[in-house]
């Protein structure tokens, strides 16, 4: 089977627990008007790569990933790649690989079923929680959504949640409060804000396209922190 | 009496200080949280110290030079820091941070070291070097026109033919456990032996070298003496072993001005002292700390007098004071003990600062404690190294010290034969030019054709590599052997290795640069095409490159295989060549700040670097060209062999404090993981920078703002603010691993 790879970084901490191989998968159904990777995107770049290739290269990081790390699937949306996916994932389970995916939640089939039951971990990134602003945002649907994350609690899959912190968008403490409330069970581990940057930009730049956030400024790191001290305490 | 409470062992029969450790020591595997805060008096003595190097600074980094004396164990008055109550005692000449001249070496390169700084050599000094024979003259009677040549283009650079060659470890200890007294008499006892024996080139050459030992351990005695103290006899006491064995240090850094003089491994052998003592009631842990802290000003206050040039190879005034920490003994426990952590917490009471050249020997055994704390001092100070443990104990043993910064040996055991390094991507344009050299229009090696494809061909230009290499490692060997034999006659480590063993193990350490460029180039034209580019004159001088290739340090085998190889193929080729007294052989992949120099002398090569643009140090993959993330990359230069390169093989590694985790616990874990990954894979070096690429930025505009800014570039720590412009604007381009 064949994936298509936008990039790995062999380094990351931020998604996942430990140290973890990110695997950014090429192609994304939404159209965030945040998003810092806009060149994941379109289901045409990138690279294809075998499944043989993409096992290797991950088995290679095994060293350093001790008793906390592992691969984290990210995108683009990597469920778009499912059964690809699933079948390269059988085979990391086997070498007892802890596998995280990092996905908006935005699509669904029976691969997308199997992948998340055989996952160690989702991130689930919630871009809003009121529909409307969900659509406007990103172009796709909260309702599926939803659903996903329904069959995330229903059968306590570890997951953590997480949401970009946008001023003046996703930075309400109604929304904020709506987030905690809707996400709670017993198999969430973590919940986090992670405030807007616009270190992205210039991609989009790079891409000739226009972001319709090029004029809200980054959110302030300390007021992120106290939202996620308001939001820890719902 | 001063070894009272101690554990008997073979250390009590003859001079063995590993069995000493090995016996007494104390593992800790607890964390750091017993540490002490510094004292105000040493906090008083610091903010002295500070004044000094602002002052030095000011003064161009040169605050005052002795241009009457020659620098040796007993040419000056003895030096104080009158009215800071000092604990321990030596300074290298009268007043600190005054420097001592040193000509044996080569009386030209201080002659020009003092004017470079505003001074002039004394006439009295002159005078004396018109009857002497230098080093440095020594060297240059014998030198070949052709070795000249190789010299002067900059295939072979940094040679020790001008100054001392360095790299000796004294074992320091030995004063400190035996006396010098003792030391004496075993050395007497090996001269008498020898005589004994027939008497030939080599024990007539031992036996002379018997006698400078000995008459300089009786000069080393004699200063002490200056300062009150009886290092006839062993240390009684926590202060007097730190006081001993710093005294043996500082003999060697007045009679010696070689590049790397290390200290060893210290810090353990002192906790044994300490341990005893506390036990005793005769000290606490502020008072311990107080004696470490006051150790580390002392050594951190070490100087030499160097030349510009030699600052371009060598930048920030580095003395490679390396003190080795922790690692596992022998017997399965480990080596870590409090004082391992006092020699590391001197960076919290003192500040950073790139000396001493703090190097934590890790191992995947050590405990979690240590490994934790070391990984937060380096995300708070980038001031410390890492060598793999487990790679080098089952060689050197459980008491090996690092000379410089990545070269292993046992303490009083081995020595080595320094010879800094060869230009690998220099060395490819002249074998494709037939050993012509472009940059200074030079014949400089065999002459051949200039290789005349459209399109050049991998094993053609493997071959003619090849062929090139074994002349470079032809004259390689022979300017070491006529460097080190001069260096024995003329400017011999009378101190040094008197503190070794009278029979020692010699190596001869190689040095490749720009291996990353040259395994760049060669990637080039086995995947791409590449087209050679000819001047007027016909030589090849640049490349048009079609198509895309591997590049080193992203894990792919294709073109890590190349890097292996040619490491594989030049120790194999320098062993062909016999070397002066039966030194090993051994090869590093090391380039300090040389990298920047030698790229300065170098064409354009066929991966896409220009000429005279800087290697990447070290081991390092190009900037850049690591496009998979910092573990890809670590895992590339964890190929290369060490039992080919076994004078080390170095790797920086710059990662900003986000990609490591969002806070301090998380991040320090992760570090640890990395290091245990890396070195699991028998990978042997790692210096490690946690910052924030703006920040040097900032600090290359505003050096006021960050007096203590300390970085770790190929093999030792350096202060940002001492580096040459262009030097710090290639740190900056460095591959800074960042996960937004």
């Amino acid at each position: 089977m064949l994936l298509r790879v936008h990039s790995i970084e062999t380094l990351g901490a931020l998604d996942g627990p430990g140290i973890r191989t990110v695997v950014f998968l090429q192609g994304c159904p939404l159209r965030c008007g945040y998003c810092h990777n806009p060149d994941t995107w379109s289901y045409e770049a990138g690279k294809m790569m075998t499944e043989d290739e993409l096992f290797r290269r991950i088995l290679r990081m095994k060293p350093y990933f001790k008793d906390s790390g592992g691969v984290t699937f990210s995108g683009g949306e990597p469920l778009r790649q499912a059964p690809a996916l699933l079948s390269l994932m059988h085979r990391l389970k086997k070498e007892e690989i802890h596998m995280a995916i990092d996905t908006s939640g935005a699509v669904w089939s029976q691969a997308v079923d199997e992948v998340i039951h055989l996952a160690d971990l989702i991130l689930l990134d919630i871009k809003h929680t009121n529909a409307d602003a969900f659509f406007q945002l990103t172009g796709g649907q909260l309702k599926q959504v939803l659903e996903f994350l329904d069959v995330l609690k229903r059968d306590a899959i570890p997951y953590w949640i997480r949401q970009v912190t946008i001023p003046g968008i996703t930075d309400s403490e109604a929304q904020i409060e709506q987030l905690g409330k809707i996400t709670a069970s017993d198999s969430r581990e973590r919940i986090e804000l992670l405030p807007f940057h616009k270190m992205g930009m210039t991609k989009w730049e790079k891409l000739g396209i226009s972001c319709p956030l090029a004029d809200v400024a980054p959110m302030s790191a300390a007021v992120t922190e106290q939202l996620q001290i308001y939001l820890s305490n719902i | 009496m001063a070894w009272n409470g101690f554990v008997k062992g073979n250390w009590c029969e003859s001079i063995d200080v590993q069995n000493f450790i090995a016996v007494n020591r104390t593992p800790y595997v607890g964390d750091q949280s017993f540490l002490e805060a510094s004292t105000a008096r040493t906090d008083r003595l610091m903010a002295y110290f500070n004044a000094l190097k602002k002052e030095e600074a000011k003064r161009g980094g040169v605050l005052d030079i002795d241009t009457e004396r020659v620098s040796s164990l007993l040419s000056y008055p003895k030096g104080v820091m009158a009215g800071y109550d000092e604990i321990i005692f030596g300074l290298q000449t009268d007043q600190p941070l005054k420097r001592g001249v040193n000509p044996f070496g080569g009386i030209r390169m201080a002659r020009q070291a003092c004017e470079a700084y505003g001074y002039q050599l004394s006439d009295t000094v002159e005078e004396h070097f018109k009857y002497k024979t230098t080093h440095n003259e020594g060297v240059f009677r014998v030198y070949s026109d052709e070795i000249k040549a190789m010299r002067k283009a900059g295939v072979i650079t940094g040679l020790p033919d001008a100054y001392g060659r360095g790299r000796v470890i004294g074992d320091y200890r030995r004063i400190a456990l035996y006396g010098v007294d003792y030391l004496i008499e075993q050395k007497r006892i090996d001269k008498k032996r020898i005589a004994d024996g027939p008497m030939l080139q080599h024990t007539i050459q031992l036996s002379e070298e018997l006698y400078k030992q000995i008459d300089f351990l009786k000069k080393l005695k004699a200063m002490a003496a200056e300062y009150g103290h009886d290092i006839g006899k062993p240390a009684v006491d926590t202060v007097e072993a730190v006081q001993w064995t710093y005294y043996g240090y500082l003999a060697g850094i007045k009679e010696q001005n070689g590049a790397a003089m290390s200290l060893g491994r210290v810090s353990t052998f002192i906790d044994i002292y300490a341990e005893r003592d506390m036990a005793e009631g005769r000290y606490d842990e502020k008072a311990i700390q107080e004696i470490i802290d006051d150790f580390v000003i002392k050594l951190r206050m070490a100087r030499q007098l160097r030349t510009p040039d030699y600052n371009e190879l060598f930048a920030g005034d580095p003395l490679w004071v390396t003190e080795a920490i922790g690692g596992m003994g022998l017997d399965g426990k480990t080596l870590v003990t409090k004082t391992s952590f006092r020699f590391l917490h001197t960076l919290t009471n003192l500040g950073p600062a790139p000396e001493p050249n703090m190097t934590v020997l890790w191992s995947n055994d050590l405990p979690e404690g240590f490994k934790k704390y070391c990984a937060e001092l380096s995300i708070l100070t980038d001031a410390i190294q890492y060598e793999n443990d487990d790679l080098m104990r089952p060689l050197y043993g459980d008491d090996y010290g690092i000379a410089c910064c990545v070269s292993a040996m046992k303490i009083g055991k081995d020595m080595q034969f320094f010879g800094a390094r060869s230009n690998l991507p220099k060395t490819f344009s002249i074998a494709l030019n037939g050993g012509y050299d472009t940059m200074t229009a030079m014949q400089i090696g065999p002459a051949m054709q200039v290789m005349d494809d459209e399109v050049l061909d991998f094993d053609k230009v493997w071959a003619r590599l090849d062929s090139y290499l074994e002349w470079l490692c032809d004259k390689y060997v022979n300017t070491m052997n006529i460097i080190h034999f001069m260096h024995d006659k003329y400017a011999y480590e009378k101190t040094q290795m008197a503190l070794h063993d009278t029979e020692v193990h010699r190596y001869m350490a190689f040095g490749i640069a720009g291996l990353s460029v040259l395994t760049d180039s060669l990637s080039a034209i086995k995947y791409a095409s590449v087209k050679p580019i000819k001047n007027a004159q016909g030589y090849i001088t640049d490349y048009e490159v079609t198509g895309d290739f591997p590049k080193y340090g992203n894990d792919l085998d294709e073109v890590d295989s190349i890097a292996v190889a040619l490491t594989d193929s030049f120790i194999e080729k320098l062993k062909k060549h016999e070397t002066y007294r039966q030194a090993e052989h051994t090869v590093s992949i090391l380039t300090i700040t040389s990298n920047v120099v030698y790229g300065i002398k170098t064409d354009n090569t066929p991966d896409g670097r220009r000429k005279g643009m800087p290697f990447a140090p070290g081991a390092n993959p190009m900037h850049g060209r690591d496009k998979n993330g910092a573990l890809a990359s670590l895992n590339s230069v964890a190929k290369l062999s060490f039992d080919s390169c076994r004078d080390g093989i170095s790797c920086t590694f710059s990662i900003t404090p986000h990609t490591l985790g969002t806070v301090i616990d998380t991040q320090s874990e992760n570090l640890v993981n990395i290091m245990d990954g890396y070195f699991g894979q028998q990978a042997h070096h790692l210096n490690v920078n946690v910052l924030n690429r703006e920040k040097l930025v900032d600090a290359m505009e505003n050096p006021d703002k960050y007096p203590n800014l300390t970085i770790r570039v190929s093999g030792y720590a350096v202060n940002f603010n001492q580096l040459s412009r262009r030097q710090q604007e290639e740190v900056i381009q460095r591959t800074y691993h960042e996960q937004l």
